[in-house]
């Protein structure tokens, strides 16, 4: 079981695009050199913003939903898991159907893998890879209360896909508004401070 | 003459770089650890704490070491990947002789002997001092300390210096003329206290990622940040004030602010008066430096200017850091102090949350400048003029004081000198000049003029091409010792495997060189890491840089210790200068004056556009660790040029397009990046590659006239939009290893690009 006391924060506002949460995650034992964890840079022209994906463990996981085999489960805590190997088909209806774009059918596993909060590492107490090295932590698995309480950001579990509304275990933090944004070095040197 | 033996293609194809993309036995192998070792990342001054997985005698992967206080785990990708610069194909497992047919291995007595005989021919031919030696500091603190000694006596050579002459002396210098002590003032736990942070020079979150954490943990806590360089990078984006100035005009600003904090009244009188020497000279020096002036200077508006004025002096607590782009400059020392100078002047050091600090690049940026590595310098941070620290070293050396040579040149001066001729030998290890020192063209020319060139390294560099002998030393994770990081913390390196073939650590090369040389009597007593350590304690007591009471059990029970620490029972020194007390002798720090100059070349009709350098997250220095490693090269194969799209547009260049760069040295192809972080003026080359690929062919070997760092960070150039056909074939070759990093497989197939 995943302590339900701890929570997984993704603060794209500070993600610096090193990669390392990727590279990490490819090291864990049981990812045999396969991330499952996506680093989008956004627009290099427009901006140095980058943004890390990891799963977003839904409370009513749509990949699950749409799997034909039945082969995505959600334990108690609340983590939804790889898919289960004899029943996976391969048929990347799982991929396809993920509002986040978190799960990858492997070509030659046929196998869907996702993120899953490195669940034999953070059910014996430990911090999931990618949160533990993310040297900004833009990633944070921590105590829900200190998250609230530590940081500015405000994290958001509720989403709109469309018409649907999809909540999650994993929080994104969603900035002070108040947080200047710096994207042109042009117009700062013309004066506009902001 | 010391060409490279053979057409560079052929030695890339022996000797590399390749990639290692998985671990030994491939990921598919059991990789579960038989022990896991607790050491620290080789690459940065951050010095990580990292657990290296150990399996059947090979490193097979990392995992986070959470109970280290620095870093509690976090790691960036260099720290990530690094083990996989172990079981390499490129390593070198034998010595390596040039021959006429190129490089031939040999066996290691037969080289040691040729080593011998090169560097006796060269001393009795030309005199001692024309066998020189440069080194670096991604060593440990004991290979650096015998370095320095078996420069001294081993060689009898003062020519002696380090890479650290590319990274860290402006700062040193600097702070050695204000506080009296070259060291970081706090530890980084000060930063997330601190209520303004003001980071200036320094791509934080690429070249020190740890320290991004540090600085949003207090902005958690409400604290404004200020980002001050030509580039909005990934820490400025959501800055509370980012100032992207021109290249070159750091001083301008810092002298700016200050003739404003004086204004407005924002100094800490008290604090200057009690605490501080020189402070109206170096208000005289800002006199004239209004607003207007400064936004003139540093081509940002002048209300910005006001800006951080304001919130740099109404700050409660603050912490100021500062990295290579103020110090890479030809007036590096200038710009340090006058950042200094906003410190001092508002009193906020040597207390919680209040603090200063260089942000160390290397590895053991810290403890490698401390202990006698540097042309002017014997260990504890001795001046090697100075006739008392001279008898305290001989004292401990058991040699005279005729038997110590005195200074001698830096690190571009040693290469000045080879190409003149004066300098006829060297010793090479941990530094490549032929891709950092500036103006490559002039480097490659330098070293085909030596008589004979013997380099210590595990894997060939650029320059080791140019040797007459390479011997293969050992990884950081095949040796123990200690390091120091960019906080003044000693921390242990620990042993995780035996180095592999005929290598060994740098240590054991110098100490059987020394005794071949006949000058065993000062080096034989070496038979480990610690016998070095515990002479480098004795020879730094006393010093600023006192490691006396330093132990390697203390510094493993204690998660690192903070020098000066003079005695076994002292508990080290997180915080310099509580109290007001500097290591001056009247425990006062020093303003001093920083009248404004220009850069050594500005922009002009010919070379209208300005170029600065420096790194990104994925490579470490001169690439020659992080080239070899898969992961690293997939995410960032090559260089490229930064450009501003509006600077791309009246050149007509678009993303990706070919792009000729021409400075006064040379002349470089790339593919544009076109950004809008970068100034419209100025154009940005990150500088870890070789040859076609290097921007070190572009920058001059313009000094700083006391740190004697070069300008990498100010030249002028010009760009033009070029053809295809012009990108250097090595673009190809690393595009193709970027696939091969990211598939798996080693052929670019057509339809790719």
């Amino acid at each position: 079981m995943v302590s339900d006391e701890y929570g997984f924060f993704i603060d794209p506002q500070r993600c610096i695009g090193c990669r390392s949460c990727v590279g990490a995650c490819a090291e864990c034992g049981t990812h045999k050199g396969r991330p499952m964890i996506h680093l989008d840079e956004m627009d290099r022209l427009e901006s140095p913003q980058t943004a890390p994906t990891v799963c977003m463990h839904c409370e009513d996981p749509i990949c699950a939903q749409v799997c034909p085999a039945d082969a995505i489960k959600r334990s108690e805590d609340g983590v939804v898991h790889s898919s289960q190997k004899p029943r996976c088909i391969g048929c990347q209806n799982c991929e396809l159907s993920c509002p986040f774009g978190v799960p990858i059918v492997f070509s030659g596993l046929e196998q869907m893998l996702k993120c899953d909060l490195c669940y034999d590492r953070t059910s014996e107490g430990l911090r999931p890879m990618c949160a533990t090295v993310c040297p900004s932590q833009a990633l944070l698995y921590a105590p829900k209360a200190v998250v609230e309480q530590m940081r500015r950001a405000r994290p958001v579990r509720d989403f709109t896909v469309g018409e649907l509304a999809v909540r999650t275990r994993t929080a994104v933090m969603v900035p002070d508004p108040e947080t200047p944004l710096h994207l042109d070095a042009a117009l700062l040197i013309e004066g506009g401070l902001e | 003459m010391s060409r490279p033996p053979r057409p560079l293609d052929d030695l890339r194809s022996a000797y590399g770089p390749h990639l290692n993309l998985a671990p030994p036995g491939g990921w598919d192998a059991d990789l579960e650890p038989d022990r896991l070792v607790k050491t620290h990342c080789c690459f940065c001054g951050q010095q990580c704490g990292i657990q290296l997985k150990v399996k059947d005698e090979k490193v097979v992967g990392f995992e986070p070491w959470e109970a280290f206080p620095f870093n509690q785990g976090k790691l960036c990708p260099k720290g990530v990947k690094r083990y996989l610069q172990g079981n390499h194909p490129d390593r070198l497992l034998k010595a390596l002789v040039r021959t006429e047919e190129g490089f031939a291995e040999t066996g290691w007595d037969a080289a040691m002997a040729r080593v011998v005989e090169g560097i006796q021919r060269v001393q009795a031919e030309h005199g001692r001092d024309a066998f020189a030696v440069l080194s670096g500091v991604s060593l440990s603190n004991e290979k650096s300390y015998l370095v320095g000694k078996f420069a001294r006596l081993g060689l009898g050579t003062r020519n002696l210096d380090y890479n650290g002459r590319l990274c860290m002396v402006s700062a040193g210098a600097a702070n050695k003329k204000a506080f009296g002590v070259d060291r970081a003032a706090n530890p980084w736990s000060d930063i997330e206290l601190a209520d303004v942070i003001w980071v200036q020079g320094s791509n934080v979150a690429e070249c020190s990622p740890i320290t991004t954490d540090y600085i949003w943990r207090a902005r958690d806590r409400g604290a404004k940040l200020i980002v001050i360089d030509p580039r909005l990078t990934p820490l400025a984006r959501t800055a509370d004030l980012a100032l992207p100035l021109r290249p070159g005009s750091d001083a301008a600003l810092t002298n700016g602010v200050l003739h404003l904090l004086e204004r407005w009244g924002l100094l800490d009188r008290a604090f200057i008066s009690a605490r501080t020497e020189g402070f109206e000279a170096a208000l005289e020096a800002v006199r004239d430096c209004t607003p207007d002036w400064t936004s003139k200077q540093t081509g940002l508006p002048a209300a910005a200017i006001e800006k951080a004025a304001r919130m740099w002096g109404e700050a409660r607590t603050s912490f100021l850091l500062h990295a290579r782009g103020i110090e890479h400059q030809s007036k590096g020392v200038e710009n340090v102090l006058s950042c200094i100078n906003l410190v001092l002047a508002t009193g906020r050091i040597g207390r919680p949350g209040c603090g200063y600090g260089t942000i160390t690049g290397q590895g053991n940026g810290q403890g490698g400048r401390e202990h006698g590595h540097k042309c002017d310098q014997l260990p504890g941070n001795r001046d090697i003029e100075n006739p008392e620290h001279r008898a305290h070293i001989c004292r401990v050396w058991g040699c005279t004081d005729e038997e110590l040579p005195r200074k001698g040149k830096s690190a571009q001066e040693i290469m000045e000198a080879i190409h003149a001729g004066e300098i006829k030998g060297l010793l090479s290890l941990c530094f490549n000049p032929v891709v950092s020192l500036p103006d490559s063209d002039f480097t490659r020319a330098a070293l085909e003029k030596l008589d004979f060139h013997v380099n210590l390294d595990f894997f060939l560099s650029e320059t080791g091409q140019y040797a007459d002998v390479v011997l293969p030393s050992a990884l950081h994770e095949e040796d123990e010792g200690t390091s120091t990081s960019a906080e003044g913390r000693v921390i242990k390196l620990n042993k995780a495997v035996e180095p592999p073939g005929d290598a060994r650590p740098d240590w054991r090369i110098m100490v059987e060189l020394a005794e071949r040389l006949g000058r065993g009597k000062w080096f034989s007593h070496f038979t480990s890491p610690r016998a070095i350590f515990d002479e480098l304690r004795a020879a730094s007591k006393g010093g600023t840089a006192d490691y006396f009471g330093i132990t390697y059990e203390k510094v493993e029970q204690r998660m690192g210790v903070f020098w000066p620490c003079p005695e076994p029972d002292h508990p080290g020194t997180p915080r310099l200068f509580e109290g007001g007390r500097f290591f001056h002798p009247d425990g006062k720090a020093r303003f001093v004056p920083t009248p404004w100059r220009p850069p050594m070349e500005v922009v002009d009709e010919a070379y209208p556009v300005w170029l600065t350098t420096g790194r990104t997250v994925f490579h470490y220095l001169s690439g020659t660790q992080t080239r070899r490693i898969g992961f690293l090269v997939e995410q960032c194969p090559h260089p490229y040029l930064e450009i501003h799209p509006r600077l791309a547009e009246a050149h007509g260049i678009a993303e990706g397009d070919p792009v000729e760069i021409t400075s006064r040295r040379g002349s470089l192809v790339l593919p544009a990046k076109v950004v809008k972080t970068i100034r419209p003026d100025t154009v940005f080359i990150p500088y870890h590659w070789p040859g076609n690929l290097g921007a070190n062919r572009l920058t001059p070997r313009h000094l700083d006239p006391v740190s004697k760092i070069p300008e990498f960070k100010v030249s002028a150039v010009r760009i033009r939009k070029t053809t295809e056909d012009r990108f250097p074939p090595e673009l190809a070759e690393l595009r193709r290893m970027a696939f091969e990093a990211r598939t798996n497989q080693p052929v670019l197939p057509e339809q790719v690009f």
